[in-house]
């Protein structure tokens, strides 16, 4: 072992060949930089324009708007007439605050209960015997394959009072009184957990298929049980697979509106219903904008703290 | 028994020839089936302390299958294994004074060098001053003092395979399994790991067990080697006895090179057997101490480098055969001669190049002579 081995050999990375490459490579990261622009960030300006608007009775509803024949002075005027007040009305009705937080409570508790049930159906996945994982991927993919309101609306079927829930538990004699389940919140997270588990299994059986299965023989030819190295080498290497699994159901958990508005009873207040009653019932374009852009940067902190730590550990490691 | 014929240290290690001695390993008509594969047949073997045994073979010849077994990865279909006298037979992997170096390495990718070493230590409520204490005598074993802090996958193929043994030697076992562990080096540090393997089962004086599929290596660190050839040992004995006694043409062909020649026993007389391998020869002469019939068919095995060539016809030779140089291996310290015998059969016959190329008398298309002594041969009957 010498000082050499220590500076580990760098990766001559090649030269670019001459300009054709350099143009060649340009394009294929220009394709979805330009999807972004057109797709996202055009919406999002425009989204966060009308937030800053004032609703008005009109068409559309909300003032000032922005006309090209009046030219430059027409964009200052239009400028000069934007505010915050949408964004300080979130702030004194607590509705909106009330919102926000069932909305992170219910989409927190039903990422968690999809990853509890959710780790134990990719494992087997990714235990069970070659010839059969193929099959059973297709399965928690079938779903699919009917339209997500129709199985959502099923759901009613299945948990209304004289539903087949109700029925099969009377029937067994598990309970004497049928249960009410349908409009309550209990609902939202069966339909949350029943419509987001695919997304959370899948990440999670792509890390666990990977899984070096010498790597659990090593701990056990350490010593270590079988039970306690799922503890200390399956979960720890399937950390990448959690995240993204949780991430997956967290953020479409949170702006749910489908799942809430079916199954949910009118007790319950989630951001999405909120945003939906705001845009279509009482026709106040600007604060559903609002509410739009704050939600949009709800999800995007954790996921950009999420990312710093990633790389925060990465540096350390190095 | 041949043993005797070789030179032998004073004092040498030979528990094997010791009837006293307990094995420590003791597989006992040992049979593993897959299915309707039978990996491992009706096997028997002792294994003692401290010895650095090899198991040897192609691949598919269950040698690795026998060495899971001894991990308890597998367990026998039929047969016992014992270990220091405790039946090994339902005991599970992580009860087994046993420890494993894989082969892929298996270091945990997500703990440090430090980690990995003191994950065994850990499994047993050893305190913490004493892991701490153990990892740093591990490190400098293996002199990767520097890396401890480091992840796997920052290290070079020959530091984690340091890492690795580090960690299958942290708990001290009473028998070190190694699963072609130097598979993913190449030559050079090859080489030089087979010596420190070989320097650190001394330093410790553990029992090791190799699996290989490389004879070299198996002949540099084994104490014994066992010829493995579809689940069933061929030869257990130790690397110069295998090279210079093999009891059987796989052995043979499998350790080092080697010139096979068949033929039918013309007559025994005393200790020297003559063959007829070809048609107008002189019957070769062979030194064994069986009585084999007049012809039933044998083979004379003799290793290359015994074998020496001459443009002249030697006087008093032993075995004599007249041949043309049909190729030349020139490998820098030895040239391969192969030279076409009169029945179209090619000898190999080895020759230190102690001269410089162009003092070197035989070249291509010239009429030589392959002659040995009759010792030189080893005489097979199967």
């Amino acid at each position: 072992m010498t000082v050499a081995d220590i500076t580990s050999p760098t990766d001559e990375t090649s030269k670019a060949s001459g300009t054709k490459a350099d143009w060649g490579r340009t394009l294929l990261i220009a394709i979805p930089y330009i999807w972004l622009l057109i797709f996202f960030l055009a919406p999002f300006v425009i989204v966060f324009k009308i937030s800053l608007s004032d609703v008005v009775i009109a068409r559309p509803p909300y003032f000032p708007t922005f006309d090209l024949s009046e030219g430059w002075q027409g964009f200052l005027a239009m400028l000069q007439a934007f505010d915050l007040e949408n964004y300080v009305w979130l702030t004194e009705d607590t509705l909106y605050l009330n919102s926000y937080l069932s909305s992170l409570k219910i989409a927190s508790i039903s990422t968690l209960l999809t990853l509890c049930i959710g780790y134990p159906i990719a494992y087997s996945m990714a235990k069970a015997p070659q010839e059969w994982r193929a099959t059973l991927l297709m399965l928690v993919i079938l779903p699919f394959w009917t339209s997500f309101l129709i199985r959502v609306y099923a759901w009613i079927g299945i948990l209304k009072k004289e539903g087949f829930l109700n029925y099969f538990l009377l029937w067994t004699g598990i309970i004497d009184e049928p249960l009410t389940i349908l409009n309550t919140d209990t609902a939202i997270y069966i339909g949350i957990v029943y419509s987001y588990l695919p997304f959370m299994v899948l990440p999670l059986y792509a890390v666990l298929e990977k899984l070096d299965t010498s790597l659990l023989e090593a701990a056990t030819d350490l010593g270590c049980s079988p039970l306690k190295s799922f503890w200390v080498i399956t979960l720890p290497l399937s950390l990448p697979g959690i995240w993204a699994g949780c991430f997956l159901v967290f953020i479409p958990a949170l702006g749910e509106f489908v799942i809430p508005d079916i199954l949910g009873g009118s007790s319950t207040i989630m951001i999405g219903k909120t945003l939906w009653v705001e845009f279509f019932s009482n026709r106040d374009w600007p604060v559903a904008s609002a509410v739009a852009i704050l939600l949009l940067f709800l999800l995007i902190l954790p996921i950009v703290l999420f990312q710093k730590q990633q790389e925060k550990q990465m540096e350390v490691s190095r | 028994m041949e043993t005797s014929v070789l030179t032998q240290p004073v004092c040498k290690f030979a528990p094997w020839d010791n009837p006293a001695q307990k094995p420590l390993v003791r597989f006992e008509n040992v049979t593993k089936k897959f299915g309707d594969f039978t990996a491992i047949e009706n096997l028997t073997l002792n294994i003692y302390e401290r010895e650095f045994f090899a198991l040897l073979g192609p691949s598919g010849c269950g040698k690795t299958t026998m060495m899971r077994m001894l991990a308890g990865f597998e367990y026998p279909t039929t047969g016992n294994i014992a270990l220091a006298n405790t039946n090994l037979q339902k005991a599970p992997p992580h009860k087994r004074p046993v420890n494993m170096m894989f082969q892929s390495y298996a270091l945990f990718p997500h703990m440090s060098v430090e980690q990995n070493i003191a994950f065994g230590l850990k499994q047993e409520k050893t305190s913490k001053a004493e892991i701490k204490q153990r990892v740093e005598e591990m490190l400098s074993l293996v002199q990767l003092e520097p890396f401890a802090k480091r992840k796997p996958h920052q290290l070079s193929g020959g530091q984690k395979q340091r890492v690795a043994l580090a960690r299958s030697l942290a708990k001290k076992p009473k028998l070190l399994l190694l699963d072609e562990p130097l598979g993913a080096l190449d030559k050079k540090l090859r080489e030089q790991t087979q010596f420190e393997l070989m320097n650190i089962q001394e330093q410790l004086g553990l029992t090791f067990v190799i699996v290989t599929h490389d004879q070299e290596e198996a002949m540099t660190v084994a104490s014994r080697i066992a010829v493995m050839d579809h689940g069933k040992i061929v030869q257990v004995a130790t690397p110069a006895e295998i090279y210079e006694y093999p009891n059987s043409r796989y052995s043979a062909d499998f350790i080092g090179d080697v010139n096979i020649i068949e033929g039918k026993i013309d007559v025994t007389t005393g200790e020297t057997a003559s063959l007829n391998w070809a048609e107008g020869e002189t019957p070769l002469k062979v030194s064994t101490k069986q009585r084999p019939n007049h012809g039933t068919t044998c083979w004379l095995a003799v290793r290359p480098e015994k074998l020496r060539i001459s443009k002249e016809k030697p006087e008093n030779a032993d075995n004599c055969i007249k041949g043309e140089v049909w190729d030349i291996g020139y490998t820098g310290n030895i040239s391969t001669y192969h030279v076409k015998a009169s029945n179209g059969s090619i000898l190999k016959a080895q020759v230190s190049n102690r001269e410089h190329l162009a003092d070197r008398p035989i070249t291509w298309e010239d009429t030589v002579y392959i002659h040995w002594e009759k010792g030189a041969g080893v005489f097979l009957e199967n």
